[in-house]
């Protein structure tokens, strides 16, 4: 048996979940209603509504969990946290997953919100400021060059409108402005990683 | 007795005086109602008013008194008159609250309060003053047939308030299935754990009760009596007879819980690892606190699923299905305090509740987020199958959240049986048909009444009890049911039932020691007087008493155990011969009320509806309706009668020969959710009624010339359209023909 080979309807995976998900120790108090699945303003584009991911959890589904892209498709409406009647932080748990699961490397390739995010906190760090115009030019060119160009040329107008107001800095592309004492950042940012893979079990 | 003197009160109060000539109320009781004295008062209940009727009562020895003013149901208090036969007009709810107040309505508003005040006098003129049951007896004893929770509880309440109390067990030790409990579902804040059953404590104070006498390894070999006066036969296991004399009794028999063996789906009997929830309490008792073993090998058990519902809501069952079809109410809360078990003990035990729906009601719902707490895990899933494989069980299931069938394995299976009422007999089944019985039906009380020898069942077997409007009342006068014998309950509820079958045993004996009647008509003092000479021994109220208060005689004449009697007049509205009587209830109370309205002629268009309304819910109905105000047909005149069974033909018979245009019946829902207050009474009224038609066709009238209705105490609204209703259809078959015969 692998390392993280689940036996169905035991708690293995549960455990797993409440140990290295931020919220996850909520998982096991969900009562199943479907209030957030109905509530959900998405809920049509997910494979699986929170409910059905609850269920998952404790059913040992763990590959199926950690490689859906259901609760990356959470906007962060707050619609099913407020409505919850066991009061789940259902959007906080989603995000938990999602991050957990792009942590290990399962979360489905190229899925957009995971790029998107993954483009904006690498840009963030760099400099502790986003740089709106690398981070937009990374959006726009994520997809190949051609489609980047499309893109570019698509934005044209709003972003000579920008530009006009003085609200873009052409210059930025250059490396832009950052915060005082850049690297006192990187060590924080490097000690809060550490602090987190050592709760998560990703610490070597 | 006192010569009979007669007076009439008419009051102008509450607006009466405006409404109506109370002057024209006051002739009509003098000339035709023949009243003695005739007063009108301005407001009669107060005082003034009340002080009037006592001294007439005191200088002028007036002895049956007609007051005109609101409804019987109201100013009750102010009305009180101890040994004075009462008649009440209903002219306020029944006539200028429930009449618009228009010009045109006038003249038909004034003859309905001029045919109330009618009614009043003949009505009184046929009354008695009732003196109490004669055959009373005041044993204030009570005996509780069962040692459980519920029975300890009843036992305890009663001996507390000071009433001598006898508890008959028929095992060897007092406590039944709680106490092979290790713990119970908690009862106090904050419904986290589970919590120690206190049943030792319990069985300890009964046993130490200086007002309880308890009798272990003992069973009831026979009742007699009535309310007051049982004579109660223990058969001990010595095989001495003791009897005991009592004054009522509290069955509290309990359950036995479904036989999981029927379940061989869901691997009952395959594997010594399927037990149900009783198997699992001793298995954990067993390990006394070390890690509950697996019974095939006793290796340490590290995964149970609970599986709920089993051999439970059946929905097969109404089609001829195996299994109980009803919920046990208990088995959830029960299943999580079990999971508990492991989980307290080690939460790494995975523990997983099989549920399709998790019923925890009110408290439970912290007891069940309390086990989510810990970790238990609960599935939505409905069980295919348990199979056994060496040591281990394999649970097939539906995952019904996620709409696919899996597998878990599991060291132990613990099947959420339901509970089997121990009702004893069921006296509905023809002896015949027991005679043909393999394993034949014990009686738990043997009664020794006409009617059979236990309580009669409602549906699945429990005793016959009204779940919601009166929970511990059985059809058996002097005799409660408590806990689970009358429907599933949990402890906490089987607790709060036997206190409160404890008190109403008390109120029986209380009643019966003063000859009063019990519930619904409790206090009543009036009882059924039979006149034997006229009597054809038809066996009608015999087999028709929904109270097994009449027994028959040798010569088949019926026997009135009036302590057993709940005053509904089942047996006088059965009787063919109009024997039966009450002393302020009769055939002749109604029938004389019937024929003393004034009938307006074939050509007046003013026809006349006679209603027959149940005091129990259809008259305050048509009260509250005219309280709201809401008007109906000037045409009808409405009778209160005890109870729809309590309607001797002959009332119909007698206001069709009159004149009457139509009768309308209206009485309470029937039924296996029946809501009549005496059971039985508006079926049997229902089933007579359903002959009436040839009696109206003999007659060569139209059949919906009388109708029955079911009316609830909540249909304020719908009582005056179906009245309206009624009346037009009236109109449309035109008046009787058969006015001015009578």
């Amino acid at each position: 048996m692998s390392e993280h080979a689940v036996a169905p309807y035991r708690n293995d995976f549960l455990r797993e979940v409440e140990k290295n998900v931020e919220e996850g120790h909520w998982v096991k108090m969900c009562m199943q209603c479907g209030v957030c699945a109905g509530s959900c303003p998405l809920g049509n584009a997910w494979a699986h509504p929170p409910q059905e991911i609850f269920m998952m959890i404790r059913a040992g589904k763990r590959e199926e969990v950690l490689t859906s892209d259901s609760m990356w498709m959470c906007t962060s409406c707050y619609n099913c946290i407020v409505r919850c009647p066991r009061q789940l932080p259902i959007t906080h748990i989603m995000h938990g997953l999602a991050n957990y699961a792009h942590r290990l490397g399962l979360a489905p390739k190229g899925q957009p919100t995971q790029a998107t995010a993954t483009l904006f906190w690498n840009n963030l760090i760099k400099k502790g400021r986003v740089n709106e115009l690398t981070f937009s030019l990374a959006l726009y060119f994520k997809d190949g060059f051609v489609q980047g160009i499309k893109n570019a040329l698509g934005m044209q107008s709003i972003g000579l409108g920008l530009m006009k107001a003085k609200r873009l800095n052409p210059m930025e592309i250059l490396g832009g402005h950052g915060v005082k004492d850049q690297s006192g950042l990187q060590a924080m940012i490097a000690k809060a990683r550490e602090i987190e893979d050592r709760k998560k079990g990703f610490s070597k | 007795m006192a010569e009979m003197k007669t007076a009439a009160y008419i009051c102008s109060g509450c607006g009466i005086g405006e409404r109506v000539s109370t002057a024209q109320m006051a002739k009509v009781a003098q000339k035709e109602g023949k009243m003695a004295l005739v007063r009108e008062h301005a407001c009669l209940c107060d005082e003034s008013g009340v002080q009037a009727i006592r001294d007439d009562i005191e200088k002028e020895a007036v002895t049956h008194i007609v007051i005109a003013a609101c409804s019987r149901r109201a100013k009750t208090e102010a009305f009180n008159f101890p040994g004075i036969a009462m008649s009440r007009a209903n002219i306020r709810e029944g006539v200028i609250w429930s009449q618009p107040d228009d010009a045109d309505r006038a003249e038909t508003t004034q003859e309905m309060a001029d045919d109330y005040v009618r009614m009043g006098c003949a009505e009184v003129k046929k009354m008695k003053v009732p003196e109490g049951n004669p055959n009373r007896a005041s044993n204030k004893r009570i005996l509780v047939v069962g040692g459980g929770v519920s029975g300890m509880t009843a036992a305890l309440e009663m001996a507390d308030a000071g009433y001598d109390t006898v508890l008959v067990e028929k095992s060897a030790a007092l406590g039944g299935w709680s106490a092979q409990l290790v713990k119970r579902v908690p009862s106090k804040q904050p419904y986290a754990d589970p919590a120690d059953t206190g049943i030792a404590e319990l069985a300890a104070k009964v046993s130490g009760h200086k007002h309880i006498k308890v009798y272990l390894n003992a069973v009831i070999a026979q009742t007699n009596g009535a309310p007051g006066r049982f004579s109660v036969d223990i058969a001990q296991e010595s095989g001495a007879t003791v009897t005991e004399e009592v004054g009522a009794l509290i069955q509290a028999t309990g359950f036995t819980p479904y036989d999981m063996m029927q379940l061989p789906e869901l691997g009952a009997g395959k594997s010594p690892n399927v037990v149900d929830q009783l198997g699992l309490e001793k298995l954990v008792k067993a390990a006394n606190g070390s890690p509950v073993k697996r019974p095939s090998d006793d290796g340490e058990v590290k995964s149970v699923v609970f599986i709920q519902c089993a051999g439970q809501r059946d929905e097969a069952m109404e089609s001829g299905g195996r299994h109980l079809p009803y919920c046990s109410g208990h088995c959830c809360a029960t299943s999580i305090k079990q999971a508990m078990y492991f989980k307290d003990a080690n939460p790494d035990i995975d523990t997983m509740v099989m549920y399709t729906d998790l019923r925890v009601p009110g408290t439970g719902e912290d007891f069940y987020r309390s086990g989510q707490q810990k970790g238990v895990i609960f599935t939505k899933g409905k069980t295919a199958s348990v199979e056994a494989s060496g040591n281990a069980c394999k649970v097939n299931f539906k995952d019904l959240i996620l709409n696919e069938d899996a597998t878990i394995e599991a060291d132990l299976v613990v099947l959420a049986t339901g509970m089997v009422a121990n009702s004893g007999m069921n006296i509905d089944i023809p002896e015949e048909e027991v005679a043909k019985m393999e394993v034949k039906p014990v009686s738990i009380l043997n009664l020794n009444y006409r009617q059979g020898k236990d309580m009669p069942q409602l549906k699945n077997g429990f005793a016959d009890s009204h779940f919601i409007c009166f929970p511990y009342e059985t059809r058996r006068t002097g005799i409660y049911a408590a806990g689970p014998v009358r429907r599933p309950m949990d402890m906490t509820q089987a607790i709060e039932d036997a206190t409160g079958a404890a008190m109403k045993a008390i109120q029986a004996v209380e009643n019966a020691s003063l000859g009063r009647a019990a519930h619904p008509r409790a206090g009543d003092l009036s009882y059924p007087i039979v006149r034997l000479e006229g009597c054809t021994q038809c066996k009608r109220c015999t087999v028709e008493c929904p109270f097994g208060a009449i027994d028959e005689d040798e010569k088949r004449f019926p026997v009135f155990n009036e302590s057993r009697c709940r005053r509904c007049g089942t047996c006088m509205g059965a009787c063919p011969v109009r024997v039966i009587s009450f002393e302020n209830y009769s055939v002749d109370t109604v029938g004389m009320q019937i024929k003393s309205v004034d009938m307006p002629d074939e050509f007046s268009e003013k026809p006349r509806i006679l209603i027959l309304a149940c005091e129990n819910d259809a008259y305050p109905a048509l009260d509250m309706a005219g309280m709201q105000r809401r008007s109906y047909s000037a045409f009808v005149r409405i009778v209160p009668v005890r109870c729809l069974g309590s309607v001797n033909t002959i009332w119909i018979t007698d206001a069709l020969n009159g004149g009457w245009d139509g009768v309308m019946m209206m009485g309470c829902k029937k039924g296996d959710d029946y809501q009549c207050h005496f059971v039985k009474g508006s079926e049997m009224a229902s089933y007579r009624m359903s002959k009436v038609d040839d009696t109206l066709k003999q007659m060569g009238l139209e059949t919906e010339r009388v109708a029955s209705y079911e009316v609830a105490i909540t249909d304020i609204e719908r009582v005056p359209q179906l009245i309206d209703e009624y009346a037009a259809k009236i109109k449309e078959i035109g008046m009787s023909p058969m006015k001015g015969f009578a």
